[in-house]
């Protein structure tokens, strides 16, 4: 197929960007998203062009990295899907498609297609974390008894892959998806209740301080995530923060 | 010359850990606070490492590639992580893991290194657990378990498909924890370039800042080196886009000895090639195996319509299809060893039996076990369990509670509805056994440098079993490593802080400089891409699932032809000083294009079959693998300038505790 | 508590009590107006209490005042900060595929209902702010007009076409503000899966039913003025 594509181009994070439009013909169906810009970058460096500054590396749907906004949606059309799991029977030939970078004032463009995302370090820095102390002598891991509901739960919340997905589709470019999963993982295991209070405090005292928006429920965080992660996560980091607050 | 010391403690095999523990020296906490330790990459080895050794006190500086810790290639391993803990009652201990562990490797391993695993493997899950890792657990509230890779328990802990997510998000988290102290500086979007060597030891890397371009200097009392395996050498793997062999190639090329390059794991189910547009091979967990029937047609004339969209796979009749795996192992059939059931695939495809239009895929069918299970639904909730339409529903219902994400990810990549229709499967490279050579206390030849996790050779012999990788990874990080490195660093105590400001940091330095403007400056025909690809095919048909001399000899001279090409003609855009990933990626594929010739080298030496490694001229009549006596060593190569001079070094492996035995899975 | 209310979750939490507070209002100012149209002495007898009890008057109505305007504010508030959280917009957007328009449209609708209820103050509440506290007539008569006062100046202000048809137009801005808002209200406070399908069925008709009731009886007085 043929395509028409539109892509942000910024060398750098004081460059000031733009699209710019290129055409690609042989494009297979069977490609993965990625692969296309593959293809691309190999003709532009034939050409003797610059190619396009992409995040990707496990290009299996589960380290994170990729993170474009294709068509105005993150990780583009499908559902449940990170861009390297987006292949290009999604698009029709002769398909005009728009890639842009995550938009987040938290999330700084690089170059062209790669943001910052160390905000989501910070914000795990700030407490995402229980403290336990490496040392052979942590109590047997069947000590503490957790239903199969709580651990699944908190599972549901830890598949979170990080990928700023929620930041870049919420209208508001809140973090609280991202946020909420990981209070919510720890708050649903005995392990982390000892520290609830403080982690919860400490870690939207850091997501706001990193500039981002705040949640108006439009719940678009939770239809674009890759991993599906409920909004019931961030209802209960809310109620977590209140908690902690009262 | 260096000189092959393992320094395996002395003692009863149980013990040897235990009193080398007892023995070793300590470095006082006030002490701890005056030394630099350098950890590069940030998987389950270097992220434990690099948090357990802050948390007693030393100062951490850790660098990852990627734009952060969490993002390392653990995070895609699936299944699980084995422990001997026993909570099953089915007979596990310390000494079972140890064995399986050592006969799934075919005898090329440690004993004592593996015994330690197995000893610490307990340890992990505790600590894992309390970490908050959301292991899977039964309704009881205890942790569940499920079996792999063909050993005889159940002893695999795992969080649904997303097993190496969690235990590495676990040891993120308490790097976290350790960043947030200031005890642990990251350095994230940064490459290793070059180790410092100084008097003789390990001193600090020289690191570029992938963001800005940055030539940078960093020292430490200690360098160690997570980075993982080198299997993108075959451009098409498992493996991570980024993941690359330059760090533990780097300390290679600075003195530290290259174990078993040859003992490359090739994993039988992942998602064959589509076409030339491949990027990277997709896996998908060997517990399918469990349930699917691995088949091709028995007749060329249906493979060839099958091939052309004539016939479709579910219009082969039974007694046309070839279970070539339930042929061969009657008593194991389609759950066979990783590396048996790969060679049987590409067996068959070599024969031409390939059915897609590459004629690199066999059939993975679940319609026998659709059937199965929807026949015992139908019984249990008395309905006719003749009525197919009836059975095919509620069988399919079975596959998919247990198999439904696997599914649904072929879908997506494939476009075609494994319910309705088989797998297509092909083997792909997965892992690399092989690596730095490590000493007991996973110290390279070069003193103050380490290597941990797949990035050394040490656990797993010439074959890695199912759900190991993440307890090697793990056992090394936060329990061997935090206190063998006491060892060496308490003489380090009085040293002070290790100056950039010599003629070692200028000299290394400036050879880095001097290789990145060589690549840039270069102005060649070829992409980086063009010259990796190439590599790949060399690697994957002459150094793949068997091996022969002839092949490797070949293989050994097109490389060499290669890389001298590449250094003549690639072309590199852009900069040094920017952000730059057609750079990054020359310096990793100039590394590989060196690795690969003693890759050849290595196997062409070992003149058996072992493991991962089949060498065509040493199996039995029937075609297994012939292992041989003489080659019961591990080959550690020296580096001497090109790859072909490579010196060999060899460690005898003395097994006391186990019976070397034939592996035989009919 | 006072860290709470700065942070972003507890300015959530804020909109969120606020809201409750004034659909709770909303229930309470339907009630008396249906009675407009099924029983105008009642109607009058009830707006006369609620005109003239200092309780009323003096505690609750301010506490209203700061309910609506603190929601006002905190949303405009919250509306400019998310929208520095974005600096660089998106060249094209598709947010209809993941989200409603009521929800990504807050402020819009959160506008009109402003609009709106300024035009309200000064159909309603300015004359009778002015009719007591300036004039000081409490009686709650007025010249031509037997028994209280109440039901006439009502009625008499939907004669116009063009009141109605804006105080139509505002109701179903208040039904899209509630469509998103009710059910958010209650996620802000940290509502929970189990209850969601029900709180969204509360939410869809409670959304619906009082800006219809609304609408109703704006409908009633003026269709009646028409066909009399």
């Amino acid at each position: 197929m043929k395509l028409t594509l539109k892509i942000w181009r910024q060398k750098s994070a004081n460059d000031q960007g733009k699209i710019v439009d290129y055409k690609l013909d042989n494009v297979s169906a069977d490609m993965s998203f990625l692969e296309m810009l593959d293809v691309l970058n190999q003709d532009l460096i034939d050409k003797d062009e610059e190619p396009i500054a992409f995040d990707h590396d496990c290009r299996e749907g589960i380290c994170g990295s990729c993170s474009m906004f294709i068509n105005g949606r993150a990780h583009g059309p499908d559902r449940a899907i990170t861009v390297c799991q987006l292949h290009m029977r999604s698009f029709k030939d002769g398909d005009t498609i728009y890639i842009e970078p995550w938009r987040a004032t938290a999330f700084p463009v690089i170059k062209d297609l790669i943001v910052d995302r160390s905000a989501f370090d910070r914000i795990q820095q700030a407490g995402g974390f229980i403290s336990v102390n490496t040392s052979g002598n942590t109590q047997d891991a069947n000590a503490t008894l957790i239903s199969k509901q709580a651990a699944d739960t908190a599972m549901d919340a830890a598949t979170c892959i990080g990928c700023g997905a929620c930041v870049a589709t919420c209208k508001n470019s809140s973090a609280m998806l991202f946020v909420g999963a990981k209070v919510s993982q720890y708050a649903l295991l005995p392990q982390g209740q000892i520290e609830a209070a403080d982690r919860v405090k400490n870690m939207v005292a850091q997501m706001d301080l990193e500039g981002f928006g705040n949640c108006t429920n439009t719940g678009a965080c939770e239809v674009e995530c890759p991993k599906g992660i409920s909004l019931d996560n961030i209802a209960r980091m809310n109620r977590e923060l209140m908690k902690a607050s009262i | 010359m260096a000189t092959l010391d393992s320094k395996i403690p002395k003692g009863p095999l149980a013990d040897k850990w235990t009193n080398h523990k007892n023995k070793i020296d300590l470095v006082n906490p006030a002490n701890k606070r005056l030394i630099d330790v350098i950890i590069v990459g940030t998987g389950l080895a270097g992220g434990s490492a690099a948090a357990t050794l802050a948390e007693l006190g030393y100062n951490v500086k850790s660098f990852c590639f990627q734009d952060s810790p969490r993002r390392a290639h653990s995070i895609a391993a699936q299944g699980g992580i084995n422990a001997a803990k026993n909570y099953q009652g089915d007979g596990d201990s310390t000494y079972r893991l140890f064995y399986d562990t050592v006969k799934g490797g075919d005898y090329r391993s440690r004993e004592a290194n593996v015994h330690r695993l197995a000893e610490v493997s307990t340890n992990i899950i505790d600590q894992c657990v309390a970490q908050g890792v959301p292991f899977a657990r039964d309704y009881g509230g205890l942790l569940d378990n499920r079996s792999f890779g063909g050993v005889l328990v159940s002893r695999t802990f795992y969080a649904k498909g997303q097993t190496g997510q969690q235990l590495l998000l676990g040891a993120y988290s308490a790097m976290n924890r350790q960043i947030g102290r200031g005890k642990i500086k990251m350095y994230s979007r940064h490459e290793m370039l070059d180790v410092v060597i100084v008097d003789g030891k390990a001193r600090g890397i020289i690191a570029r800042n992938l963001v800005t371009g940055e030539i940078e200097r960093h020292s430490a009392h200690a360098v160690v080196l997570g980075t993982g395996g080198y299997g993108n050498l075959f451009y098409l793997s498992t493996y991570a886009m980024g993941s690359n062999v330059t760090a533990a190639w780097k300390a290679h090329k600075r003195g530290a000895f290259f174990a078993n390059p040859c003992f490359t794991q090739i994993h039988p189910t992942c998602i064959p090639v589509s076409g030339d547009h491949q990027s990277k091979l997709t896996l998908m967990s060997e517990s399918l195996r469990n349930d699917g029937r691995i088949w091709v047609p028995k007749n060329m004339d249906d493979v060839l319509a099958i091939r052309e969209g004539k016939l479709k796979p579910t219009d082969i009749s039974e007694e046309n299809r070839d279970y070539y795996l339930e042929r061969r192992y009657p008593a194991f059939g389609n759950l066979v060893p990783r590396d048996v059931a790969s060679r049987a695939a590409k067996e068959r495809c070599d024969a031409g039996y390939g059915v897609n239009k590459t004629g690199e895929a066999v059939y993975l069918d679940f319609a026998a076990a659709i059937q199965r299970y929807g026949k015992e639904q139908a019984h249990i909730k008395g309905l006719d369990e003749n009525d197919k339409t009836i059975t095919t529903k509620l069988g399919r219902d079975i596959v998919k509670a247990k198999y439904g994400n696997l599914f649904q990810m072929y879908e997506k990549i494939v476009d075609q509805n494994p319910y309705e229709t088989p797998m297509m499967i092909y083997p792909a490279v997965h892992y690399t056994m092989g690596g730095v050579w490590v000493d007991y206390n996973l110290m390279t030849t070069v003193p103050g440098l380490y290597a941990i996790g797949e990035a050394n050779f040490s656990d797993h012999g010439a074959n890695r079993l199912g759900a190991s990788a993440l307890m090697q990874g793990l056992a090394d990080g936060y329990f061997v490593l935090p206190y063998t490195i006491g060892d060496y660093l308490s003489h380090d105590i009085r040293t002070g802080a290790i100056s950039t400001d010599t003629k070692e940091f200028d000299e290394a330095e400036e050879k880095v400089k001097s290789d990145l403007d060589k690549l840039i400056n270069n102005n060649g025909t070829h992409s980086v891409d063009y010259f990796h690809k190439k590599l790949g095919k060399i690697m994957w048909n002459k150094c793949g699932m068997a091996r022969n001399e002839k092949d490797l000899k070949d293989a050994i001279s097109e490389i060499a032809e290669l890389r001298a090409e590449f250094w003549k003609d690639v072309k590199v855009p852009g900069t040094a000083g920017e952000y730059n990933e057609e750079l990054a990626k020359a310096g990793r594929v100039a590394d590989f294009l060196e690795l690969g010739e003693l890759f050849a080298k290595d196997a062409l030496q070992r003149e058996e079959s072992a493991g991962g490694h089949f060498r065509d001229e040493y199996q039995t009549p029937e075609g297994e693998a012939m292992r041989r006596k003489e080659f019961q060593y591990v080959s550690a190569w020296e580096y001497k300038g090109e790859p072909k001079d490579a010196l060999l070094h060899k460690e005898e492996l003395v097994y006391e505790n186990i019976e070397v035995k034939e592996r035989s899975y009919k | 508590m006072g860290g709470f209310f700065k942070s972003s979750i507890g300015r959530k939490v804020a909109m969120a009590l606020s809201a409750f507070f004034l659909m709770f209002f909303l229930v309470q100012h339907l009630s008396i107006n249906i009675l407009s149209v099924f029983n105008p002495d009642l109607f009058n007898e009830v707006s006369h209490f609620m005109g003239t009890n200092p309780l009323v008057q003096f505690l609750l109505q301010p506490v209203l005042i700061f309910g609506v305007v603190f929601h006002f504010v905190m949303g405009f508030i919250l509306e400019l900060k998310n929208n520095t959280a974005r600096k660089v917009s998106y060249v094209k957007t598709n947010g209809a595929s993941n989200s409603t328009w009521m929800s990504r449209n807050m402020i819009y609708s959160g506008i009109a209902i402003l609009a709106f209820i300024i035009l309200h103050f000064i159909d309603f509440w300015f004359p009778e702010i002015n009719t007591k506290f300036i004039n000081g007539d409490w009686s709650g008569t007025m010249e031509g007009v037997e028994g209280f006062r109440y039901h006439e100046e009502l009625t008499h202000k939907f004669h116009s076409h063009t009141r109605t048809i804006a105080y139509v137009i505002a109701f179903v801005f208040l039904a899209l503000h509630l469509l998103h808002g009710f059910t958010s209200a209650f996620q802000s406070m940290g509502g929970t899966a189990g209850r969601k399908k029900t709180l969204q069925n509360i939410g869809k008709a409670y959304s619906i039913i009082i800006p219809i009731g609304f609408i109703f009886v704006a409908l009633y007085h003026h269709l009646k003025y028409v066909l009399e």
